[in-house]
């Protein structure tokens, strides 16, 4: 039986931290990264609350190590952030000795950008260095070309809330077929007006703190974060003695194909992703120790994974608890630092609450996990379902 | 392993190629800088309902998808990937100067909605009812190739039997203006049909949807046997030639047994040096096509020439309008394609005859 | 009360793209949502922006549409009896 693929590193910035040390201390403590917000200004800014990362645009520049002018979107400085510290702890010496790739994952992409200076472009060409960094592709193109990855596969994969996560999946099996030795798999997303306003627009945005799997959830906080793994083949960690955090063991993509942007009442995709991954990775429900759920807090998703949960693994439903109290809906990036929290999850046996919850929904008997719960753990499921019924689940093993 | 085969092509383009029975007889010359495409009566596919939201784009792709399905007389397949370079504009567009010209007041989902990259291949797997997988690649100039590979693998593997691939791209006004002000865009009318010729910076753009059904059964009806795809995201000229040598016989083939290379030149002063690296060394006695004077240029154009060179295998015949230079082919066996947006997200594809 | 079903008919086939309905296929009692004109949760939402914009009354939970946009009726019933404008 195949041990999965090898995780030999991974990075993150998020709002309750900015690499991973900072943030297994927030979410051992309790301490989430949601506020108003500060660095957007929005008509909006009293009735909604996110998960900002305090740096600006300048501090993130020095911190990534790129020169001051430079046309990266604030998507593109959050990723290369997160992906340098990845390198670093899978302490990677010489990019080019190996075949590797680049998966990553947005659905802002350069949107921070082009929403400031949209009308601006056509009077001056003062800030039109960055009409080329719009599209989602551009962030990705420069982490590669920062981390020295050329002449080799790079892509970006998006598809709404489960990129990340189908960015993990993807690099998995380009590991398992050979075309790689080494990929960097993750997302990033930064805040925009854009993706505030759309979500205002659909009712779904929480004005307080979210509360996911709560009977009076009032929708989400929307984040901005960036994560990345390096997956490595067996050959290579052998060869290199490499350390191994963890496995991606299985892994699911399906489709709701029920409507644009709500999930089927029972969850049909979700469940779908939930059985393939477990398929891959030669499962049975039974094995799973804990359960990283999108939870958004939005009506819908909540009940709709919930039911999912419940039809695949039946009465012995796991622990679960969703993490975005702590960091927000990080959008493109949520699979990508979930995926980091499930790591750290499974590193430290630790399973972490799911916070502001007060009352059990109705619909079903299940709840989270609300306390933080020391358990030995050997298997970590992790959820990401989007917009256009993209469900996605990844499993995490040690 | 596996061999891949297309079983069915639906391309929706600047040239009448929705209807497939043609091989570019009549080609539509354009003297511009951007290149609408010819769209087929979408009314004939899409009911009023769904169609009402649908901008240009989602409707080529579901349009463009069920040709590719008809072609290959498939009902369903098991998985969808599309690609996409620049996504849903114009729906991006219209949130995006309402949400300004309003100051965030009394704005509409729909266009927010619409506005996600993976739309159309969401809106293609509630059209057929698919849920199997179904990824989007946004990646500038291989887009389209990185759902091939994606596709490629899972069907090699034989993990799936019949999956829908494509690429798309539309046009929208504001991103129009924008890419002529940074002279992405030629700065002047340019005449297609010499358009190599030009000698000038910058690309005419074009639109479009070019979708396939890959499968691992091969029918009467199949166009041709996918090899290879690889995707670089950077590549030097010097380079070049030995990765290309180097791609194909990774592939068990040689430059000696391309019979055509279809290649991307957009007629960009710039940047179709690339092109010419190959076609004026090791590729020099090969014959060579182009097709983006037909096309325009758009990050997933390459599935036109995608098209272009299964068609070429299924017919046994090269359109003379695609003709860069005049070499006798004894076979029309394997194609080799190559493509580059602006020096950069290179790809190579290798297609046989089945 | 007729101008107004009459004026809520024309703007629901603009705003919504209804580019294949009549003002005269649309009876005042007939259900919009499911059957009858077949609109969908995002139309409501579409529909609530329109109330607000139009004519003054602001929703704050997407539920509470679910009674008002049954049929044109309602919605000029309710639109006469909230409408500040």
């Amino acid at each position: 039986m195949s041990k999965g693929v090898a995780i030999t590193g991974m990075g993150i910035i998020s709002a309750i931290g900015n690499n991973v040390e900072e943030n297994y201390n927030s979410l051992i403590s309790g301490n989430k990264g949601i506020s108003r917000i500060s660095k957007i200004d929005t008509v909006h800014e009293n009735a909604i609350m996110v998960g900002e990362i305090a740096f600006t645009n300048q501090e993130l520049e020095e911190q990534a190590g790129i020169p001051p002018d430079n046309n990266y979107s604030r998507t593109a400085l959050l990723g290369l952030v997160a992906a340098k510290e990845a390198i670093k702890d899978a302490n990677i010496l010489d990019m080019a000795a190996y075949k590797t790739g680049l998966i990553s994952a947005t659905s802002v992409g350069g949107m921070d950008m082009t929403e400031k200076y949209y009308y601006d472009y056509l009077e001056s060409d003062a800030h039109r260095k960055y009409i080329e960094g719009h599209h989602a592709g551009d962030s990705t193109q420069k982490i590669a070309e920062e981390l020295g990855i050329e002449e080799s596969l790079v892509t970006t994969i998006s598809t709404a809330c489960s990129s990340a996560a189908n960015a993990i999946m993807y690099g998995a099996r380009l590991i398992k077929s050979g075309k790689l030795d080494r990929v960097v798999v993750g997302g990033a997303d930064c805040l925009s007006k854009f993706t505030i306003n759309g979500f205002k627009t659909l009712m779904i945005l929480s004005d307080t703190y979210n509360t996911p799997f709560d009977d009076n959830r009032k929708g989400l906080n929307l984040g901005e974060a960036a994560a990345f793994l390096v997956l490595e083949s067996d050959a290579l960690v052998a060869k290199e003695n490499k350390k191994v955090l963890a496995y991606v063991k299985g892994y699911g993509n399906a489709n709701d194909a029920y409507h644009q942007t709500a999930s089927s009442e029972n969850g049909d995709g979700a469940t779908l992703a939930m059985e393939k991954a477990l398929k891959v990775a030669n499962l049975n429900p039974e094995n799973i120790d804990y359960i990283n759920a999108h939870g958004t807090a939005t009506g819908n998703n909540d009940l709709s994974e919930g039911r999912a949960i419940i039809r695949v693994f039946k009465d012995a439903v796991p622990d679960f608890s969703s993490t975005k109290p702590y960091t927000g809906h990080t959008l493109a990036a949520a699979g990508g630092i979930e995926a980091v929290f499930s790591i750290l999850a499974l590193q430290n046996n630790v399973i972490f609450p799911n916070l502001n919850f007060t009352t059990p929904m109705k619909e079903f008997a299940i709840r989270p996990q609300v306390k933080l719960k020391e358990k030995k753990l050997n298997t970590v499921l992790s959820n990401s379902l989007g917009f256009g019924g993209n469900c996605s689940t990844v499993i995490f093993s040690k | 392993m596996k061999k891949v085969f297309i079983n069915g092509c639906g391309v929706i383009s600047a040239q009448k190629t929705f209807d497939n029975k043609e091989f570019l007889k009549e080609v539509i010359t354009y003297n511009d800088r951007v290149m609408p495409v010819v769209n087929p009566v979408y009314k004939d596919f899409i009911s009023g309902g769904a169609a009402r939201r649908m901008a240009l784009g989602v409707k080529m792709g579901v349009v463009a998808s069920n040709l590719a399905m008809k072609d290959a007389q498939l009902e369903s397949v098991d998985a969808i990937i599309t690609g996409t370079g620049m996504g849903c504009l114009i729906d991006s567009e219209k949130f995006l100067s309402k949400l300004i010209d309003n100051n965030e007041e009394f704005l509409t989902p729909t266009s927010f909605i619409q506005s996600t990259h993976n739309t159309v291949g969401g809106q293609i797997a509630l059209g057929i009812q698919c849920k199997g997988y179904n990824f989007t690649y946004v990646h500038s100039g291989v887009s389209f190739e990185s759902a091939l590979l994606d596709a490629q693998l899972q069907l090699s593997s034989g993990e799936e039997e019949n999956i829908l691939v494509g690429g798309v791209d539309e046009n929208a006004p504001h991103t129009l203006e924008i890419h002529k002000l940074i002279k992405f865009i030629k700065e002047e009318n340019t005449d297609t049909s010499s358009l190599l010729q030009s000698n000038t910076s910058g690309a005419i753009f074009g639109e479009g949807a070019g979708f396939f059904t890959l499968s691992t059964k091969e029918q009467e009806s199949s166009y041709a046997e996918v090899v290879a795809v690889e995707t670089l995201n950077t590549l030097s000229k010097e380079n070049l030639e030995k990765k290309a040598t180097s791609f194909l016989e990774e592939n068990g083939s040689s430059i000696m047994d391309v019979d055509v290379i279809v290649l991307g030149n957009n007629g960009d002063v710039d940047f179709d040096g690339y092109y010419n690296v190959l076609s004026e060394s090791i590729f020099a006695d090969t014959q060579q096509v182009y097709y983006k004077h037909l096309s325009g240029e758009y990050n997933t154009a390459s599935s036109f020439g995608f098209w272009l060179g299964a068609k070429i295998l299924k017919t046994e015949s090269i359109p003379e309008v695609v003709k860069l230079n005049q070499k006798q082919t004894s076979t029309l066996k394997t194609i080799l394609l190559y493509n580059q947006y602006r020096g950069e997200n290179h790809s190579f594809t290798l297609l046989k005859q089945c | 009360m007729e101008a107004l079903k009459e004026e809520l008919k024309n703007k629901i086939i603009e705003q919504l793209n209804l580019e294949d309905v009549s003002v005269n296929e649309i009876a005042d009692n007939d259900p919009l949502f499911g059957e009858g004109l077949g609109l969908d949760s995002i139309d409501a939402l579409e529909l609530i922006v329109m109330l607000d914009k139009d004519y003054g009354i602001k929703l704050s939970d997407p539920k509470e549409g679910k009674k008002i946009f049954e049929s044109i009726n309602t919605m000029a019933a309710y639109i006469s009896e909230n409408s500040p404008k």
